[in-house]
């Protein structure tokens, strides 16, 4: 009924405090630099010879998403409770629903916009070769939705605290999880520890956002990890609407 | 408007209110005192949803908080303690985020946030940063969105806390004139203001409700209350106490001041005798001598208040 109307007014209030402060564009500033330079001098784009971007500018992105995200997300539940207009926002008559989803569309469009920003890499491949425009899209979405399930864990630490610092830290372990989980070092350990565990590998990669992102670099659209991100989501915004409830409840 | 039976909330092992019921109806503008940590801020964020109640009924309107939460919030306006706002916004900005929230839509939202910032007298700022502002001007932008939707019922935590005495005054009167329509139930630590404001007031201690009434019937329950103040000029103290215990009624008497210039003396009212019956019978006891004050003391609300609630319970709960 009303709860469109809710969201996007909770969404167009948090965008604009992104872009009020100077944080927006410190944050586009430093993600494209960091792009730029990985790309093109360490990720070897001109010394590759290839009409693609999977190995050059996509693969950093599980790293540079790891500082930067909680960085977006820091501040989302934390400072509402810091200054106290968490006690205004859910006397509202909303469900509080309402403005975790609103709160985190407007941080996950705030990242997609840093993503798009980054289409001079797209141009450039295309005026030096004719790269498989299909697969650079895909490997877009993927990367986006990476994005957003990153942010969702970070809505969970920012909603468990008033402290901003504490929050970025514990989000930035929580994200280091999800991509050491497919991580060839840290798999390597599990398999030496018996044949009989392998399914626990299993579980263990099935976690890795690198493994579900790889397949989106490929120009593979699998519903398995589209679900995957989509779940991770789902199920941290749950988390987050339960720690808020815990909290005015203790 | 608002119906409470028995509000309970338990924050582990502490009962921070416990077993609270009044009703506050239209038109009634109901003061909310008690000492730091007696539970004040946790009623009224229950009675506005923020925090559930452990136990007990809440309904506004009819509406009950806990299973119709968004029909009993739309009737609300709340000004929390230390009266929050966003940060990052303008004062019109941050109007507009509510009336917004509030369900208010075009012409109807202009002229909501054009109301409230003329009542608020917010003109000034309407276009500087919230985090600019001085303490008074951000009460009153936070105070401005409690009022945008014109709510039936407005629950206000220390309204006046840190605004200097014409911003006071300013809020008083807008708190007593929207009384006349709403039902408000506002908290505050100074007494002054519950004569200024309220229809009727309520003490709250260490989780429970102590005294329940106006605050005329509050100040009757003062010690103070009937006591006879009497100023004799060119007699001596002992004279004059002689023939005022021969009055009937008369309970102890304290000399207040006594000089070359004359005696004050205080005459409490023993228990049974009608309030006010004193200063007559004192005044014909008296006749002959120059009588230059005869007054009945009408009690003071703030001996009321430290003769009931108990010194400091702790520190305030943190949400």
């Amino acid at each position: 009924m009303n709860y469109w109307a809710h969201i996007t007014t909770i969404t167009k209030r948090e965008l604009q405090a992104y872009f009020s402060s100077p944080v927006a564009y410190v944050f586009i500033v430093i993600f494209l630099l960091l792009n730029g330079f990985f790309t093109y001098m360490v990720g070897g784009f001109f010394e590759r010879g290839e009409a693609s971007l999977a190995q050059s500018f996509f693969i950093w992105q599980p790293w540079f998403y790891l500082f930067l995200v909680p960085a977006v997300g820091m501040r989302l539940w934390a400072d509402e409770r810091r200054v106290g207009t968490l006690e205004l926002l859910l006397t509202l008559p909303i469900a509080p629903w309402e403005a975790i989803a609103g709160k985190f569309i407007a941080s996950w469009l705030f990242l997609g916009l840093a993503l798009l920003l980054t289409f001079p890499v797209v141009l450039t491949v295309n005026y030096l070769g004719s790269p498989d425009n299909g697969v650079i899209l895909t490997a877009y979405v993927g990367s986006w939705l990476m994005a957003g399930a990153y942010l969702a864990v970070s809505c969970i630490t920012s909603a468990l605290t008033r402290s901003q610092v504490v929050s970025f830290i514990v989000s930035v372990v929580a994200c280091l999880f999800l991509i050491l989980a497919g991580f060839p070092p840290v798999i390597n350990l599990l398999p030496n520890l018996s044949p009989h565990w392998q399914w626990l590998t299993d579980v263990v990669t099935s976690f890795s956002v690198i493994t579900h992102f790889a397949a989106f670099q490929k120009g593979v659209l699998d519903s398995r990890d589209i679900i995957f991100f989509l779940s991770v989501i789902g199920f941290s915004l749950f988390t987050t609407s339960v720690i808020l409830r815990t909290h005015r409840t203790n | 408007m608002i119906n409470i039976r028995n509000l309970t909330k338990v924050f582990g092992a502490k009962r921070a209110v416990d077993g609270v019921s009044f009703t506050v109806e239209r038109g009634e503008v109901l003061g909310f005192l008690g000492p730091n940590g007696a539970g004040k801020s946790t009623t009224m964020r229950m009675i506005t949803g923020y925090i559930p109640p452990t136990a007990g009924t809440l309904t506004i309107g009819g509406y009950d908080m806990v299973d119709t939460p968004i029909p009993a919030k739309r009737l609300i306006g709340y000004l929390p303690e230390n009266a929050p706002a966003y940060t990052d916004m303008t004062v019109h900005g941050f109007l507009d985020f509510i009336a917004g929230m509030r369900g208010l839509r075009g012409a109807a939202r202009k002229s909501a946030i054009q109301r409230v910032v003329e009542l608020c007298f917010l003109q000034s700022v309407l276009h500087q940063n919230v985090d600019t502002l001085s303490k008074g001007y951000r009460h009153r932008t936070c105070f401005a969105q409690s009022i945008i939707h014109d709510p039936d019922v407005l629950i206000l935590d220390e309204p006046t806390d840190g605004l200097d005495p014409n911003q006071k005054h300013e809020i008083r009167q807008l708190i007593r004139s929207m009384g006349e329509k709403k039902a408000i139930i506002f908290s505050t630590h100074i007494l002054e203001e519950v004569d200024a404001v309220c229809s009727r007031a309520i003490i709250i201690d260490r989780g429970t409700i102590v005294a329940n009434g106006t605050p005329q019937e509050l100040r009757q329950k003062s010690k103070l209350a009937g006591a006879v103040t009497v100023r004799v000029r060119g007699v001596g103290t002992l004279e004059l106490t002689t023939r005022l215990q021969q009055v009937a009624g008369i309970g102890r008497v304290t000399v207040l001041e006594s000089g070359t210039a004359g005696v004050t003396i205080r005459a409490l009212v023993k228990a049974g005798t009608a309030n006010g019956s004193l200063a007559p019978a004192i005044g014909e006891a008296l006749k002959g001598w120059t009588l230059e004050q005869l007054r009945t003391e009408e009690g003071r609300l703030d001996e009321v208040f430290r003769s009931i609630t108990l010194p400091d319970t702790g520190k305030e709960a943190k949400i």
